[in-house]
């Protein structure tokens, strides 16, 4: 398998695109978004609960591929129990490593999110790895 | 045929990605250019650039000249009765807006109907949801077999006497349906009705005889058929389009101006407002010079033979699934057990094979379905069953690359 496969479906990838976390739907008083991406079809249901500005809850639901289902894992669980504006810095830091960029990665305070670092060498799957992030975005803009 | 010979002709198809030969295989999404066509529109450029049908002086009648005579050659190539039916613009889209837009508002009214099927591209449904919302005409579908094919009892159960419009693709960009226009287009005339084809996926693959089909309209795109991106086609009948309003108002499309109101230019020209896509319609004109030289009937047959050695040779791969009729154009979508076409495509095209994933402008169509998107892969004259072999091989890389997934 060529190198360059490699560097995009990092083990970690697969494991959150196998066992996602927090996937599912939360009860009660939450707030919801919904976001797609109208070139390819994937979808995702973005569902946060937030308390005194902090994230206490979140869970993901939707379809699509293992990049996009896979960041969507990983945003939930790096987001959990953060302030809003931590999660909202995170997001930025978060681009800035999609377009390539050099960042620091404890900013990202999930080390598995750094396997995703790859995907900014395939240009067409950016847009992929960044949907949970721009659901969680315009929540939070909502809110 | 000559595949050898004719893949020369593609200076692009001769390159390597990711390590590997490119095995380019969406034409469906757009073709590759011969160099005839490059040239073309490079000459013109070089050497007879000038707006047309305005200058006095010598470019501008060559620039004339050579657009006109493009319009002649698509006339040909479609057997239309006169050039008056065959509009340039900027693609499919546009010539199913034109219709849609000056045809559907002027004749639509609440109580009418308009007849597509579930099968269509987005630029065959969004229109005349459009035109049915603007007017209070229903829009209405006709149903599709299992196989995604359309019957024509099917057919005269849903055109009625109320049908003034029945919009169709020739062939379906996802499923490959050939469908039966001729006869639906019989059945339209029979209740009253207009029909226009989506000619998208047809016109490049196959000798298109607009008075043999009877079809009134006929829309179609340079792009997909080796001409450059930006240049289509609108085949309408003269005597719908003598009676329909222009919809686009500036330059190039007016006879007289006054204060207060306007006249326009005669067909075709009147649905040619600003200055026309003038290299474009010169590279679609050496695309369909090209195109003839190798014989429509000798590409329909290439691509039967190869659309047949990718069902046999894809069907040989376990939790593939493809969708479709098995007597199809030359295009098989298909999803590899749960893998989702986007990492399905990417797999692929590290080594070297284009392949489109998504939902193919056809999102009515993912639902039927019941998959929120697939991966395509279309051929055309320059394709080989040897890339046929390359998909097969890649596909079985990517089911063992994503083997636990799966």
């Amino acid at each position: 398998m060529s190198y360059n496969l490699d560097t995009l479906y990092r083990q970690v990838i697969m494991d959150h695109y196998k066992n996602p976390r927090n996937k599912g739907v939360l009860d009660g008083e939450v707030l919801t978004v919904d976001m797609n991406n109208p070139t390819c079809g994937d979808r995702i249901q973005l569902q946060l609960q937030v308390e005194d500005d902090i994230v206490k809850d979140v869970k993901f639901d939707g379809e699509g591929c293992s990049i996009s289902m896979s960041s969507a894992s990983m945003m939930t669980q790096a987001i959990k129990g953060k302030k809003l504006k931590e999660a909202l810095k995170m997001s930025d830091t978060f681009s800035h490593m999609m377009m390539g960029e050099d960042i620091d990665m404890e900013e990202l305070d999930l080390e598995d999110l750094g396997a995703l670092q790859g995907v900014a060498k395939f240009p067409a799957r950016i847009k992929c790895a960044t949907l949970a992030w721009k659901a969680m975005e315009k929540g939070f803009h909502e809110e | 045929m000559d595949v050898k010979a004719i893949r020369e002709q593609f200076p692009i198809l001769n390159q390597e990605v990711n390590g590997h030969p490119l095995v380019y295989l969406d034409s469906s999404a757009t073709s590759q250019k011969p160099l005839s066509v490059i040239e073309a529109v490079n000459d013109y450029y070089r050497h007879d650039n000038s707006n047309v049908h305005r200058g006095v002086h010598t470019l501008g009648s060559r620039a004339t000249e050579l657009y006109e005579g493009a319009r002649e050659k698509v006339r040909r190539f479609i057997n239309a009765d006169s050039t008056a039916e065959v509009i340039f613009n900027r693609g499919t889209t546009t010539g199913i807006n034109t219709v849609a837009e000056s045809f559907g508002l002027q004749n639509l009214t609440i109580g009418d109907e308009i007849v597509i099927t579930p099968m269509e591209h987005h630029s065959n449904i969004i229109p005349w949801q459009q035109v049915a919302k603007k007017t209070g005409a229903t829009l209405k579908y006709m149903p599709l077999q299992s196989d995604g094919t359309v019957t024509l009892e099917d057919a005269r159960d849903t055109i009625t006497a109320n049908t003034k419009v029945v919009a169709i693709a020739h062939v379906s960009n996802v499923l490959g349906t050939i469908n039966p226009v001729k006869e639906i287009a019989k059945i339209a005339h029979e209740n009253g009705a207009v029909i226009l084809v989506d000619g998208a996926q047809g016109a490049p693959h196959m000798k298109i005889d607009v008075k043999d089909l009877d079809c009134d309209f006929y829309a179609f795109s340079g792009h997909k058929m080796c001409g450059p991106t930006g240049i289509g086609v609108l085949y309408g009948k003269k005597e719908y389009l003598n009676a329909m309003d222009p919809v686009e108002f500036g330059g190039e499309m007016i006879d007289f101006v006054n204060l207060y109101d306007s006249t326009w230019k005669e067909l075709p020209w009147k649905f040619e407002g600003g200055t026309p896509i003038i290299a474009g319609a010169i590279g679609l004109g050496a695309a369909i010079d090209f195109l003839n030289e190798v014989g429509m009937d000798n590409i329909l047959n290439h691509e039967k033979v190869l659309a047949d050695y990718a069902m046999k040779n894809l069907r040989t791969i376990d939790d593939l699934t493809i969708y479709g009729p098995e007597n199809r154009a030359a295009l098989v979508t298909f999803n590899l057990a749960d893998v989702h076409p986007h990492d399905t495509s990417t797999v692929l095209d590290s080594f070297g094979i284009a392949v489109r994933a998504g939902h193919h402008c056809a999102q009515p169509l993912m639902r039927w379905l019941d998959v929120t998107a697939t991966a395509r892969a279309s051929f055309y004259l320059y394709n080989t069953t040897e890339d046929i072999d390359h998909l097969v091989d890649g596909l079985l890389k990517t089911k063992e690359y994503f083997g636990d997934v799966i």
